[in-house]
């Protein structure tokens, strides 16, 4: 198992929630303070080059016009991890194609990040959460669509090296693509997308990229996993390897259970800040009719993020591994044999305010102490004895578990 | 007063187009909130007309058309509806963004229709670029949404009481809406330089309260138009018809006479 530090970079100093109506979009930036912004974006750098020291590898994103995520330009933030770090593999998680111009800019930034950091870049294509809709003024119907065009045309960017080729596709056109520089790996760095649903993971089985599911949890887990598996044996004939399946989680492991839970909670924030209204995580055409019809009736709290979420329930969920090394190892080692196992664990070890200190804590006893025992996990996999082990787990009863990180649904 | 609507074929599309009454033909198209022609206002003019109502695809849960990308094809889908129903000297009326689309249709060719009529209708940049001339109507909240739509907002539909059926369907209303006007937003750019080419007598129709898309909008766009005529209608909002249906008919009957 390969284990990556992720951050998403939040601004947590705010004023109270109860004076804002969205945390996203429309929050004015007069509660941005600029002194305190380039101190938390050093802080985060920092986080990440100690993750490094720990022998972690790297993850990192981008939203836009949002307090929960200050990166609106992830190649930014690869960019200066391409040259601080030396050894950790730099996964951008991801490129939201389907709300940017023009993907022959993203080719390029992505070659220079992988060309930098010789070979570390790992690179991620996403369709974006629906709240990015607004700050990117694209329509959201067909971006399934559209991301897989911009994707076509980046992948025969990195791999044509004779002199211009012509794109004139629906949504994006380029008549003399020869990018400089191209990348460092060959063919071209890994690819990995976000997948949130058996259907969205079909594609993604196809081309043999990582799938990576966010905070699904024990209630969606199996399903888009084994959505995956099977789009993977119908094109390759074969069992899918667990590299190519990653989750993300919140993970926080302590020396105490008191102090984990206190970390757990801290952590939280993630989920208890995303206040964000329906006008805003419901545009048209993102969602299925019958998925924004529960939206617009409420239902999901608008943006479905429940934010009176307590440690417990997510614990329960599968969406936060915490604790001590040893029922962090528990957990993670339940929920992947749930699963029916995952190469990459994208751990969320900072949210909100989250100290370095604490960070650097939790970060550390993983890797001492939980990671070597993943890795053994992983080395000894064997799909048909993970077959075997998954039949003897019975689907959880998770009715009362709701629509949870059906956000991620993509 | 339930209409016939029969499904019409035509290259690339299928289209429902709800039919209703006799007498001279009144093609009318319909806005973003979805079809009209059962409301007690078309009943009232199908008693004077043969209404031919079409339902943009993507509404009432029809589908879109795969090649479809904006509202320059769901003209010239109703350029091809116009002749496949051979209409003649029919009256044009189009609310909202079917008031855009029967503008557009207008300045293309008015060989098939008499006159024109654009209900609180969207198709012109007035402003500025930072002028916001029509609300944005994906990124407003509710409530907000509902007091600008309406004159009595309490005549909004509620979500927390609407049928899950009904509610989906609203839902695919405003995905269809969205692929006609997301981009440039309500507009086409290129329309007022081509409004001089409307030679039939046009009348806008607008809701004295409308806060979508306001009256001051309508004066401008109507001045546009040669020789076009502007009458606002007291307490109602972006649909006069629906919250004044008498005031609304007895204005288009004068202007058809």
């Amino acid at each position: 198992m390969k284990a990556w530090f992720f951050t998403e970079d939040a601004y947590p100093q705010l004023p109270d929630q109860d004076t804002y109506r969205s945390i996203r979009v429309n929050l004015p930036n007069q509660h941005y303070d600029p002194v305190q912004g380039a101190d938390n974006y050093h802080q985060f750098l920092d986080m990440w080059l100690m993750a490094e020291d720990l022998g972690l590898e790297l993850m990192l994103n981008e939203h836009h016009q949002t307090a929960t995520c200050v990166v609106p330009s992830v190649p930014i933030m690869a960019g200066i991890l391409a040259r601080e770090t030396k050894t950790a593999r730099i996964l951008v998680l991801g490129n939201p194609l389907a709300n940017l111009p023009r993907p022959t800019r993203t080719a390029e930034e992505m070659a220079m990040i992988d060309v930098i950091s010789r070979g570390r870049l790992e690179c991620g294509f996403v369709r974006g959460v629906p709240y990015e809709i607004a700050p990117a003024n694209v329509l959201p119907y067909r971006g399934t669509e559209r991301m897989w065009e911009a994707h076509d045309l980046i992948i025969k960017a990195w791999t044509t090296h004779d002199g211009p080729f012509n794109f004139e596709g629906r949504w994006f056109h380029s008549r003399q693509v020869n990018i400089w520089p191209r990348p460092y790996q060959q063919p071209h760095p890994p690819v990995w997308v976000t997948i949130g649903s058996a259907g969205t993971a079909v594609p993604v089985a196809e081309h043999e990229y990582v799938g990576a599911v966010f905070l699904a949890g024990y209630p969606r887990i199996r399903s888009i996993f084994d959505g995956y598996r099977a789009g993977y044996l119908a094109k390759h004939g074969g069992d899918a390897p667990i590299d190519r399946l990653a989750y993300c989680a919140l993970v926080y492991v302590a020396d105490d259970e008191e102090e984990a839970k206190a970390g757990g909670e801290t952590l939280l924030w993630y989920m208890t800040s995303n206040k964000v209204p329906v006008e805003y995580s419901n545009p048209p055409g993102y969602h299925p009719p019958a998925v924004a019809a529960q939206i617009a009736k409420g239902g999901r709290g608008g943006a479905g993020i429940p934010l009176e979420a307590t440690l417990e329930d997510q614990m329960a969920r599968g969406n936060m591994f915490c604790g001590t090394p040893d029922q962090v190892y528990e957990q993670i080692k339940a929920f992947y044999e749930y699963s029916g196992g995952f190469g990459h664990l994208l751990m969320m070890g900072q949210a909100g305010h989250l100290t370095m200190e604490q960070t650097r804590r939790s970060m550390t006893l993983f890797s001492r102490e939980v990671y070597p025992r993943l890795k053994e996990l992983t080395a000894s996999y064997d799909a048909d004895q993970m077959k075997e082990t998954r039949a003897a787990l019975p689907d959880k009863d998770l009715a009362d578990l709701g629509n949870f990180g059906v956000e991620f649904v993509r | 007063m339930a209409g016939n609507t029969p499904k019409i074929e035509l290259r690339g599309a299928t289209v429902d187009v709800v039919r209703k009454g006799s007498g001279p033909q009144l093609f009318m198209l319909h806005g973003g909130g979805g079809p009209v022609a059962e409301m007690p206002f078309a009943d009232k003019l199908a008693e004077s007309f043969e209404v031919i109502a079409p339902v943009h695809p993507g509404f009432n849960g029809s589908p879109i058309p795969e090649h479809f990308d904006d509202m320059q094809d769901l003209v010239y889908l109703y350029r091809d509806l116009m002749d496949a129903l051979d209409l003649d000297d029919a009256i044009m009326m189009g609310f909202s963004m079917g008031g855009w689309a029967a503008t557009e249709l207008a300045v293309m060719s008015t060989a098939r229709i008499s006159k024109l009529i654009l209900v609180d209708s969207v198709g012109v940049k007035i402003g500025g670029r930072e002028d916001r001339d029509v609300a944005d109507v994906f990124a407003t909240p509710p409530d907000e949404l509902a007091r600008l739509t309406w004159h009595d907002p309490s005549k909004a539909p509620n979500p927390m009481e609407m049928a899950d059926a009904d509610l989906e369907m609203m839902q695919s209303n405003r995905v269809a809406l969205g692929l006609y006007t997301w981009q440039p937003y309500m507009h086409n750019p290129k329309l007022p330089h081509r409004l001089h080419r409307i030679d039939v007598p046009t009348l806008l129709i607008w809701g004295e309260s409308d806060g979508l898309v306001t009256p001051a909008y309508g004066r401008a766009f109507c001045g546009m138009i040669p020789g076009a005529e502007m009458i606002v209608i007291p307490e109602a909002g972006h649909a006069p018809q629906v919250e004044q249906p008498d005031a609304f008919v007895g204005h288009v009957m004068s202007f058809a006479q």
